[in-house]
Formats: C-alpha cells, structure tokens, sequence
C-alpha cells in the first residue's frame, strides 16, 4: 500500500509540529470542559455520555479543518508539492494517503477523549455500548469532515483560508437539516436537506442505531470529496 | 575506475538512443505561451546544459519532462517511454532536484532521505545502501541527525541532491541548482555535478552562461518559448560568430583615430574618443565588433600597418555570452 507511506509522514509530522499538539491538546480539554461544565451532566444525575457526544459535530467544524487545512496548502505553499508528485506515485496513493494520515490524527484526538468515559465509569456504572457507538460514528463524521477539509485544502495554498473554508462548509453541512424543518420548505426538497445533514446521521447513530444508511452516507461523502480533491489535483497539471 | 574510463564509457553510451527525446513541446498558462514547439534530445552519458534568459520557458520544459505539469502540445520520452501514458515508469528513472529545492524542512535529514528512497519505491535493503551512498556522495554525514530546516543553504541544497541521487536514476535533472548558494558553495556544488555527470545523463538549467560551459558537453538554448540553438557549446559559439566585440585604444589624434577607424576590417559599435580626453588628450578607444578570432588578429594587423602605438586590444567575451547579453536585455520572454 503505497498510500500509507503517504500517511505515516502526515501521521509522524502532524506530531512533530506545535498546532498538532495544540489540536491533541484543545481538542479533549474542549470536549471535556463542553461536556462536565457547561452540559447538564452534573444535574442529570446518570452516568451516560450523550450529552459529550452532541458537543461532537460542533468541535469537528472547528478540529477537523483545523488538521487537513495544512496538508495540501502547505505542500504548495513550500513548493514540495512539486516533489510529492514527481516521485512516482498515483495521485490516488496521495489522496488516500494524505486522508488516512488525517483520520489517523484525529483518531489519536479522539482517543484522548478517553478520560471522560473512565471518569463517567468512575462516578457511575456507563453502558460502554453507546459509548463505542459513540466513538464509531465520531470516526465517520470526523471521516467525512476531513475529507471535504482536504478537498477545500488543495484550493489553497494558505492555510488559514482552507480553515476559513472548511469551517464555513463543515458550518452549513451541519446547519442545513435544521433548514428542512422550517413551514415555508417544498417537503421534498427539506428530506433532501436532512439527508445531507453531517449531525442528523450522527445523532441517529449516537441513539444507539447504526443505521447502513447512515454509515453509508459517510463513506460517500469521503469518497466524493476524496475525488473532487483528486480532479483539482489533476486538473491543475493542465493549467 | 579512473575519470577516463568513466569518460570514454560515457562517450560510448553516447552513441546509443537518446534518454531524453521533446519533440514539439507547446505549453499554455492562459494567454502566456510558455513552450512554443521545442525539440530536443539528451544523447545518454551526457550533460546538457538548458540555457536561457529567466521567463525562458526553461522550468516549464523541466516540469513537464518530469511529469509535474502536461503539455498542451507535443510529446516527451525519456529512455524510450512516453511521459503521458508511462508517468510512473518515467518518474522512477528520474532524479529530479526542483527550481528552489523544495525539502520538507519538518523533517530529520535522515528521516527526509528514507521518505524519498520509499518513495521511489526502493526495497527495505536498497533504501539503506541508497542513503549511505548519498551520504557520502552529497557529504551530508556532518547534518544527517538534523531537522533540514536548521541545515545551512548549502547543506539543505545537498539534501535536495541527495534525494534526487538516492535511487540512482538514469536520469538526473537540476533546476537552477547554485541558485542562491555563496560562491564558495557554488564551486563545491559545480563539483559535485561534474562528478555525477560523468556516470550519468544530467539536465542542468541555468539563467548564467558560465555555468553552463563549466559542466555541460551540448546545449539548448532557449528563450520566449523557442529554442534558437542546440548543440555542442563552440559548434553554436562558431554558428553565432558574426560580431565579436573587441575593445582596442591606440595612442594618435582625434581626426587621425577616426580616419582608423574607418579603414579598420571591422564594425565600430561604440566610439569612445571622449572617454580619456581629459587627461589623456592623445588616448582614444572604441568597441568594434569583428568576425570572430581571425578578425582580431587582422584588426592588430590594421592597427600595427597605421604606425600609431596600440595600447589595448581585448576580445569582449565569447559570442556566445554576446548574444545571450544581447536575448537577456533584450527583454523577458
């Protein structure tokens, strides 16, 4: 596999680099502070984490572009681009390679998380089963942000701009369900709006259901802007 | 294996198919014509020298040569394989230094150099024996544990060399490769090229002639998206030997000097009569221009028969540097 080459060094670098440790860092004590402070958690009066988990779609508009934004723009910003792709790769090893090297960052971030269920299993006795479902449907969501991040990253070669971007895309993907409802909208065209909606898929599985459609709607949303992220790549060769 | 060996290898290779063959090579980025239909070849075990004012079209060539970029028009092959259709196959036979030498200064030389070995797709083996060779080969064992971004000019520009060398390709090309260096850094790097080119095919472009005559065997000359000459340095030197400006100053008067000069076997470019007036009222000098070195010695000859003392006669640069002054200010292409 050629495109875990690609991921290692994004993996490795992205842990060498001060906003990779301010992203491991701010990303838990966010999650944290969110949840245990300004949730309700201390009075529900259970030991469950489905109010840290409502906070997730929220800190993935702001983390995830927060990784991808670097790993195109910098790449042309440096001009190593020009090395990325005269070594002899297929622009699909670089693509693939630069999106798993960014789940995997976001994985370590997520895994830092951790705390919060320990300390819930300290407190109270936590049913795991959400909790992991939880956690999986973070991965998907988180997929699927980094990979419109990346995508919106390789338009740019400032890095700031890909965040700016990306936080303003990942911001309508995650409001426009909230649009479906509104009395004025066709009901056609509103289903439409809540089946592209980033959260709603997320909280349908953060219920405890992880619905094929759902999981479904991730991958697909991965796979289009991991080629829409390819074509620009492609296209800027002809330029 | 002495140099010799190595150089008359080298000449034999030479007759083989070239390692690189551009035909018709035409680029657009947007109105801007950057290539309009440049052919060249790079016979194996040479080192061809890609000259041309900045703006040229030189990079834009080089970028489309090792697969960055895709022409609009026209074809690239290196060592038989077309760059279009067989982009991997070709990626891996060339080591490719880019203009700038891009390095990824977030990373240890060491780990910087693996990448590039794995990227090439080097066996577990072959990526070790890759990088000691570099090492010693660029010397960059002094900086190998540092992050390339604390590494000096010169040593981060080994680096760029060194991961351009680790998967000993067939072909080596070189953007502007003492671009920026001291002048100290520029002879080591000049050195360290000659050494290479003597094993193996090496694209070298550079902006200053000087360079080019010191490492490379044929050259293309190119400017505004054309190649206006191609071949070995004193074959294209001879082709452009119609004005070679020479200096000369004698010692006589002014209406004397201009009666010289019009009976001079040459073309008067610049009168200088003025120029030492004042201290030196009997000194007087021009710039001619003459064909090529026969042309100075009749020029002697001329000034010697008019009995007046010659002070100064210089040849003003080869021909070569003459035109390319002239390309360079003529304006950038």
């Amino acid at each position: 596999m050629r495109s875990l080459l690609i991921a290692r060094r994004e993996f490795f670098t992205a842990f060498d680099s001060p906003v990779g440790y301010v992203i491991l860092a701010m990303f838990p004590a966010m999650a944290a502070a969110l949840f245990f402070v300004l949730g309700p958690f201390f009075l529900q009066g259970e030991a469950s984490m489905r109010g840290f988990f409502a906070w997730i779609p929220w800190l993935l508009v702001v983390l995830a572009p927060a990784i991808s934004m670097r790993i195109w723009a910098e790449e042309r910003r440096s001009g190593t681009e020009e090395l990325l792709l005269t070594f002899p790769f297929q622009l699909r090893d670089l693509v693939v390679g630069k999106f798993l090297g960014a789940w995997a960052i976001l994985g370590v971030a997520l895994l830092f998380t951790a705390g919060v269920p320990i300390t819930l299993e300290c407190l109270g006795d936590l049913d795991w089963g959400p909790v992991l479902g939880g956690y999986v449907s973070a991965m998907l969501l988180g997929g699927a942000s980094l990979a419109v991040g990346l995508f919106l990253s390789a338009l740019t070669a400032n890095q700031i701009v890909a965040w700016l971007l990306g936080v303003t895309v990942l911001m309508f993907f995650n409001l426009v369900g909230g649009a479906a409802t509104a009395s004025a909208m066709p009901p056609g065209f509103g289903r439409l709006l809540l089946a592209i909606d980033f959260g709603e898929h997320f909280h349908s599985i953060t219920r405890g259901v992880i619905g094929l459609g759902s999981v479904a709607f991730y991958f697909a949303v991965m796979v289009l802007f991991l080629c829409a992220n390819g074509i620009v790549m492609e296209r800027r060769r002809w330029s | 294996m002495s140099s010799s060996t190595q150089q008359s290898q080298a000449s034999m290779l030479a007759a083989a198919v070239p390692v690189v063959s551009v035909r018709g090579l035409v680029k657009n980025y947007g109105d801007v014509q950057a290539l309009r239909g440049v052919d060249f070849d790079v016979p194996a075990g040479s080192v061809l020298g890609f000259l041309g004012p900045n703006g040229a079209g030189k990079t834009t060539a080089i970028k489309i040569l090792c697969g960055y970029l895709a022409a609009d028009a026209g074809s690239v092959s290196v060592c038989g394989l077309d760059v279009a259709t067989h982009a991997l196959e070709v990626k891996r036979r060339i080591g490719y230094l880019p203009e700038n030498n891009p390095v990824y200064t977030d990373m240890r030389v060491e780990d910087f150099l693996r990448f590039a070995a794995r990227a090439r797709g080097l066996s577990a083996a072959a990526v070790r024996n890759g990088i000691d060779r570099v090492i010693v080969q660029t010397g960059l064992a002094e900086v190998y544990r540092r992050y390339v971004g604390q590494c000096s000019k010169g040593f981060r520009q080994r680096v760029g060399l060194a991961q351009a060398l680790i998967h000993d390709p067939e072909l080596l090309v070189l953007d502007e490769p003492t671009n920026g260096l001291d002048p100290l850094q520029v002879v080591e790097m000049r050195a360290l090229i000659r050494e290479l080119g003597l094993t193996k095919t090496v694209i070298i472009t550079s902006h200053v002639l000087p360079e080019i005559e010191a490492l490379a065997d044929n050259v293309v000359l190119i400017h505004r998206g054309k190649k206006i000459a191609d071949g070995p340095l004193a074959t294209i030197a001879a082709d452009f030997s119609g004005g070679l400006p020479v200096r000369f100053s004698v010692s006589c008067s002014a209406s004397q000097f201009e009666q010289l000069l019009a009976t001079l076997p040459a073309q008067v470019v610049e009168n200088r009569r003025a120029a030492f007036a004042a201290a030196m009222p009997n000194v007087h000098a021009a710039v001619v221009e003459v064909d090529g070195p026969s042309g100075v010695a009749a020029l002697a000859e001329a000034a010697h028969a008019s009995g007046y003392p010659l002070l100064e006669l210089t040849p003003l640069g080869g021909s070569l540097e003459a035109l390319f002054q002239s390309l360079r200010f003529g304006g950038e292409g």
